[in-house]
């Protein structure tokens, strides 16, 4: 592996295998939520037909859709990925603060991920084995009764209309902050602002010292 | 030690596995959404109806509901023909072949109104719909079948879309040449200016877009029995009884 020693007055964010899975989870979820509106919106239907081969796309990578999460994860180049995974799963009492408040308490002990990150990150790993589930029952349904056929569209309309909310919210969340967008484009955010807004990180990357796996890449 | 950090503070380590408990909630809640959603998706369909019926927006109509069409094409753009272009020819085993424009549809042949549901193969159905138009069996009647025909193929101006239905299923008095749905013109996603209701029958039956009505001796056209019907859906579709499905009838 080639370590590259950073500049110390940055901390790698997003190791590649992270950035990776970011944009390959987005470049599926952009694709299939065009198609899935095209699909759905009647207007957009008239407008732009070929029906069929929407219909494929969708379905095609609706499958794909877990796999650049199993493979980010399951490999030997997923240890920054596993790590960030406990983060985004574990919540502290100043999450919830944070949580409840709307950003404004809760923020001495901020890790290195906020609440409203990781419920972002816990409704998307959530959202993907439930649509491809609903969408596999939509699509392959002759093995089921036909009310499941119906549940699985109404579950599935239901959160994608509730996803494509949480994803333009992401999306303007992140335009807003420079510093966010370069974590997930180059990988690392400047110390000082790890210092300043992620006091609980900081110190994890403090113990780590010099050669943890947050001072290169 | 770098001097812009301070002694790393201490924090406390109650942390709990939040994120588990919730993707798990999650998958719980859609496992009862596929199993309940059907009966949930109808009372809401029951309590949004006030809204849906009056809604000037067209906002409603884009709500996951039961009751709201889906629009299909097959083709590539949605196939276009103003009211004045507009012609139905019916031809083939007829002793008087006929070409209509939307006049003699409108106002020269005896009008007939259905008001019924329309169930899709795939699971939506939009309940009570009124529809308006000449039944295929005035139509039929007035061009004057010839003896030994069988069937009735229908061809779309999308110019891929075909149907056929048997001439008995043809001459039932709710299967219907519409020209009016919903209380207005056929609009063109609908399948306007002109489409078949075949009310029986699940709506890939209801050819949208209808351009020529064939009477014949025999299914024997490369389409046969009909665009859906060849990539594996049942040529009789009757709703509840076909395609494997058991929906109520339409009613």
């Amino acid at each position: 592996m080639k370590v590259t020693v950073l500049d110390a007055n940055d901390v790698v964010r997003f190791d590649r295998a992270e950035r990776w899975l970011h944009w390959s989870n987005a470049s599926l979820f952009l694709v299939l939520l065009a198609t899935g509106m095209t699909l759905y919106i009647p207007a957009l239907s008239s407008l732009v037909g070929r029906r069929v081969l929407l219909k494929d796309i969708h379905v095609l990578s609706g499958l794909l859709l877990p796999l650049p999460l199993l493979v980010a994860y399951g490999g030997s180049w997923g240890g920054g990925l596993r790590r960030d995974v406990r983060r985004l799963s574990r919540w502290s009492v100043d999450d919830r603060r944070w949580l409840t408040s709307g950003g404004r308490r809760g923020r001495a002990t901020m890790g290195k991920f906020n609440a409203g990150q990781k419920l972002n990150a816990i409704v998307v790993a959530g959202s993907i084995p439930l649509l491809l589930v609903t969408g596999s029952i939509m699509k392959w349904f002759n093995p089921f009764p036909l009310a499941w056929r119906t549940g699985a569209t109404f579950v599935h309309d239901w959160l994608s209309i509730a996803l494509l909310v949480v994803i333009i919210g992401h999306i303007l969340k992140a335009l807003t902050d420079p510093v966010a967008l370069r974590g997930m484009l180059r990988g690392t955010v400047p110390r000082a602002v790890v210092v300043r807004e992620h006091p609980r990180w900081a110190a994890e990357v403090e113990a780590e010292g010099p050669g943890g796996t947050e001072s290169r890449e | 030690m770098d001097p812009a950090i301070p002694d790393p503070p201490v924090f406390p380590v109650e942390d709990r596995p939040v994120g588990r408990r919730l993707v798990l909630g999650m998958l719980g809640l859609g496992g009862l959404g596929v199993l309940f959603g059907a009966k949930v998706q109808a009372g809401l369909a029951a309590f949004l109806r006030p809204l849906t019926l009056n809604d000037q927006t067209g906002l409603a109509a884009l709500l996951p509901s039961s009751e709201r069409f889906r629009i299909y094409s097959v083709t590539q753009t949605m196939p276009s023909r103003t009211d004045a272009q507009y012609r139905l020819v019916v031809n083939g085993a007829v002793d008087q072949p006929l070409e209509l424009d939307l006049a003699d549809l409108r106002d020269r042949l005896p009008q007939t109104r259905l008001t019924r549901d329309f169930q899709c193969v795939t699971g939506w159905r939009v309940a009570d719909v009124p529809w308006r138009g000449v039944t295929l069996a005035d139509l039929l009647a007035a061009a004057g079948v010839s003896p030994g025909a069988t069937h009735v193929r229908f061809h779309s101006f999308d110019g891929v879309y075909t149907e056929t239905l048997t001439l008995e299923q043809a001459q039932r008095d709710d299967v219907l040449v519409a020209h009016e749905m919903l209380g207005a013109p056929v609009t063109q996603p609908h399948g306007g200016p002109v489409r078949l209701y075949v009310a029986p029958m699940y709506g890939y039956k209801s050819l949208k877009w209808l351009d020529r009505i064939e009477v014949v001796r025999a299914l024997d056209a490369p389409t046969d029995p009909g665009y859906w019907e060849n990539l594996g859906y049942d040529t009789d579709a009757w709703v509840g009884d076909s395609n494997g499905l058991n929906d109520a009838p339409t009613t």
